[in-house]
């Protein structure tokens, strides 16, 4: 770690970085207030699926970017999973240089724009920026900067590609092109390995594709941090499920070295409550793959999605408020979100809730349903919810609900999407023999190298950590490309 | 029935196994129980029975065209013993994934008994293939155009009736596997039912295919797509496979008035 810190400061005394930190003082930086994303109009976006949030102005980002105080010890950079140099790649937007911004950025991050749009910034850099922890005022906004960069670069038309080392010419195979995948290849390639992403759908992206609305992060933006990663090398190939189209044993005997696991989420989970499989009650992965990967909503295309008037969802993280907004904007009158706690126990980022309240969603807190009723076709018409009060704090820490005895009251609903979280995918575990798994069926990793216990064999994302974030799945994804890296180095190569 | 080159899949299939396919950016992915396969060439076949516009379009490929996107093979293979006496009963294009089962139970020593139902004889396919893996093969429509006149229960309750069955293998529509496993169930006989529900993703991630069995919620995608049938809620099946009728319907109609202009 040292060196790192030493790395670090041996940057910020830089002359460029010591003189922009002269241009203004730290008085006059802290004065200034956070700035204001640009959006839609509430009662415009939710008629429509272009994205919410509008991005900065060169003008707003400068600004932002002289909001930070340059720390001698940035401690924003320990808050990113994928540790990126924060006060670099603002200080050189501060510089108005950004297409250098966005190079600090892609030297560790395969995805910036996808980042700079899904990441939960308020509890990682933003959380452990000065002004948060010392000021507490509102942190510099990283993860609109980040955006920003992003975004100017790739709209200039000349996007850069990260070097990559020369071809070691070392076949790895990467399971899953979801974020996790993708943050493996992208620093996999740079190493100089011939990587191969496989892809069980017919599209690159996991859940950026089938999961994350266009709203809040559009395809055309995946596909463009996508095909940086193919100039850099990288294969992808689709609808090919490992495990199932070749085994893990097959690939080997094609050259493959070495394996990393980013399968992914699985099965969703129910509740397991009388009417559930009523016509009508989706869970949010089949409800939001209808809509984003195979363009339910969209003129032309042959799938399609039941729609619903009185829409409830059930949950409270990222992909309930995914869902309601979703259902919203595909014309329900009334879209709910069902939540067993309170508001302040929500698990979706505080923008999403904000946001969806803006258009219109109801959040009925402290309600649980317990049955589903349906006419007499099978599609589900009314829900039958119980109320619920808040007792002592359980092992996450959030006080548990409890139910209200009596206090069951009917709701009419035509659409429900249950939101309650994933199981992992079952098809990787089912697949290769004597891999060791937990009883939830998630793979076990060393998490230094992310390998298992099969040599060779790394695995990160949803598929260790049964359910996180993009974010998360990333920074396992470069650890994981680092644990490669060292072990065909120490095994393969000697 | 079409052929489709898909060397990968073609090597890895075993009987019971299906894939997902769609076709054209704009189309839906739908599973179809792989029929037949020649690893050496490298190709799968499956038969398709037009009912919309996907089975349509997937229906008018040309020998040479492209499919967009196979995925497979897909679901766990058929679970295949030597038990004694198997009776096979395959209804409408239900007897295309029955062909491999029937082959691998024959090959597996037992005796295999098979009866193919259709509503007429034209609908009747894969008869000599079948006959092929076959002991002995009897057919029965319901206008009574081929075979014997009737119901598919009726003439298995027929072999039933005429020798000890051990087990008893149904595919078809959910209607037909729903009536020839109450018959079956009636008489004691272990059976198998191979569903095929709607997909989305078919690789476990959607649980759009969700059905119960023996009262528990089980994903036909990757949980089968074979199941005890005694224990298949196929009502249920029928309802949820009801979904998007309407729509289908309207949006076929649609399609085929495009089609015309």
């Amino acid at each position: 770690m040292n060196d790192i810190a030493t790395h670090l400061k041996n940057e910020r005394e830089q002359e460029w970085r010591a003189n922009l930190r002269k241009q203004i003082s730290n008085k006059e930086r802290t004065s200034k207030t956070r700035v204001q994303m640009p959006e839609q109009k509430p009662e415009i976006r939710n008629q429509n699926s272009l994205e919410v949030n509008l991005g900065l102005t060169e003008g707003q980002a400068i600004s932002e970017a002289q909001r930070c105080i340059d720390c001698p010890n940035p401690t924003c950079i320990t808050g990113c999973p994928v540790n990126i140099n924060i006060p670099k790649f603002i200080k050189k937007i501060e510089g108005k240089d950004f297409p250098g911004a966005a190079h600090v950025l892609k030297e560790t991050n395969a995805l910036p724009a996808v980042c700079g749009r899904v990441c939960p910034q308020e509890v990682q850099c933003e959380l452990n920026c000065f002004y948060t922890q010392k000021l507490k005022k509102p942190a510099v906004a990283i993860g609109h900067l980040e955006r920003f960069v992003a975004d100017f670069e790739r709209n200039s038309g000349s996007i850069s590609v990260p070097e990559t080392e020369k071809s070691k010419e070392i076949k790895v195979a990467v399971i899953g092109s979801g974020p996790g995948g993708l943050a493996a290849a992208g620093d996999l390639a740079r190493f100089g390995y011939a990587v191969t992403v496989f892809e069980a759908l017919h599209e690159i992206g996991g859940v950026l594709k089938y999961g994350i609305p266009e709203f809040r992060l559009p395809n055309e933006i995946v596909d463009a941090e996508i095909n940086i990663l193919k100039k850099m090398g990288v294969q992808f190939v689709t609808n090919f499920v490992v495990g199932k189209t070749a085994s893990i044993d097959d690939l080997k005997k094609e050259g493959f070295k070495a394996f990393f696991v980013a399968s992914g989420a699985g099965l969703p989970r129910f509740m397991n409550i009388p009417g559930e499989n009523f016509v009508g009650v989706f869970s949010s992965n089949e409800y939001l793959t209808r809509v984003n990967l195979m363009g339910a909503s969209k003129e032309g295309y042959d799938t399609p999605v039941l729609k619903g008037k009185n829409v409830a969802v059930i949950g409270g993280g990222n992909t309930a408020m995914d869902s309601v907004r979703t259902a919203k904007r595909l014309g329900a009158e009334r879209a709910m979100i069902i939540y067993r706690r309170s508001i302040q126990e929500m698990p979706a980022r505080i923008e999403e809730i904000k946001h969806a309240k803006e258009e219109g969603i109801e959040f009925m807190n402290l309600n649980n349903p317990v049955e589903y009723f349906a006419d007499k076709h099978g599609r589900v018409n009314r829900m039958r919810l119980q109320k619920m009060d808040l007792g002592e704090p359980d092992s996450s820490g959030r006080r548990r609900p409890v139910p209200i005895e009596g206090s069951e009251y009917d709701v009419d609903v035509d659409l429900v999407v249950v939101s309650v979280g994933v199981s992992p995918n079952p098809l990787i575990p089912h697949a290769v023999k004597g891999l060791d798994v937990t009883g939830w069926g998630t793979i076990k990793v060393d998490p230094e190298t992310m390998q298992s216990n099969i040599s060779g064999l790394f695995a990160g994302g949803d598929i260790v950590r049964g359910g996180a974030t993009v974010i998360l799945a990333m920074g396992d994804g470069r650890k994981a490309a680092a644990g490669i890296h060292k072990y065909i180095q120490e095994k393969v190569n000697k | 029935m079409l052929e489709i080159d898909a060397p990968r899949i073609a090597n890895k299939r075993q009987a019971g196994h299906f894939v997902i396919v769609k076709i054209g950016k704009e189309g839906e992915r739908i599973p179809l129980t792989i029929s037949t396969a020649n690893a050496e060439k490298g190709t799968i076949s499956i038969v398709i029975q037009i009912v919309g516009v996907t089975s349509h379009k997937v229906a008018s490929l040309e020998p040479g065209d492209e499919l967009t996107d196979v995925v497979g093979p897909l679901g766990h293979a058929t679970h295949i013993e030597k038990v004694g006496t198997v009776l096979c009963a395959g209804g409408g294009v239900g007897i295309a994934p029955l062909l491999p089962i029937a082959e691998a139970m024959k090959k597996a020593g037992n005796k295999v008994i098979t009866v193919l139902a259709a509503r007429s004889k034209e609908l009747i396919i894969l008869e000599e293939q079948m006959r092929g893996f076959s002991d002995s093969l009897l057919i029965t429509t319901d206008d009574g155009s081929y075979g014997k006149k009737g119901l598919v229960t009726e003439g298995m309750e027929e072999i039933i009736n005429r020798e000890k069955v051990h087990q008893a293998i149904v595919i078809g529509p959910a209607i037909m596997m729903k009536y020839a496993s109450l018959l079956t169930k009636k008489y004691n006989i272990p059976t198998v039912a191979s569903l095929n529900t709607i997909m989305v993703d078919g690789t476990g991630m959607c649980g759009a295919c969700r059905v119960s069995v023996d009262g528990k919620t089980k994903f036909v995608c990757v949980d089968g797509p074979e199941f005890n049938a005694h224990e298949v809620d196929f009502d249920e099946l029928l309802m949820r496979l009801g979904a998007y009728s309407e729509y289908e319907k309207t949006n076929y109609e649609l399609y085929l008035k495009s089609l015309k202009q």
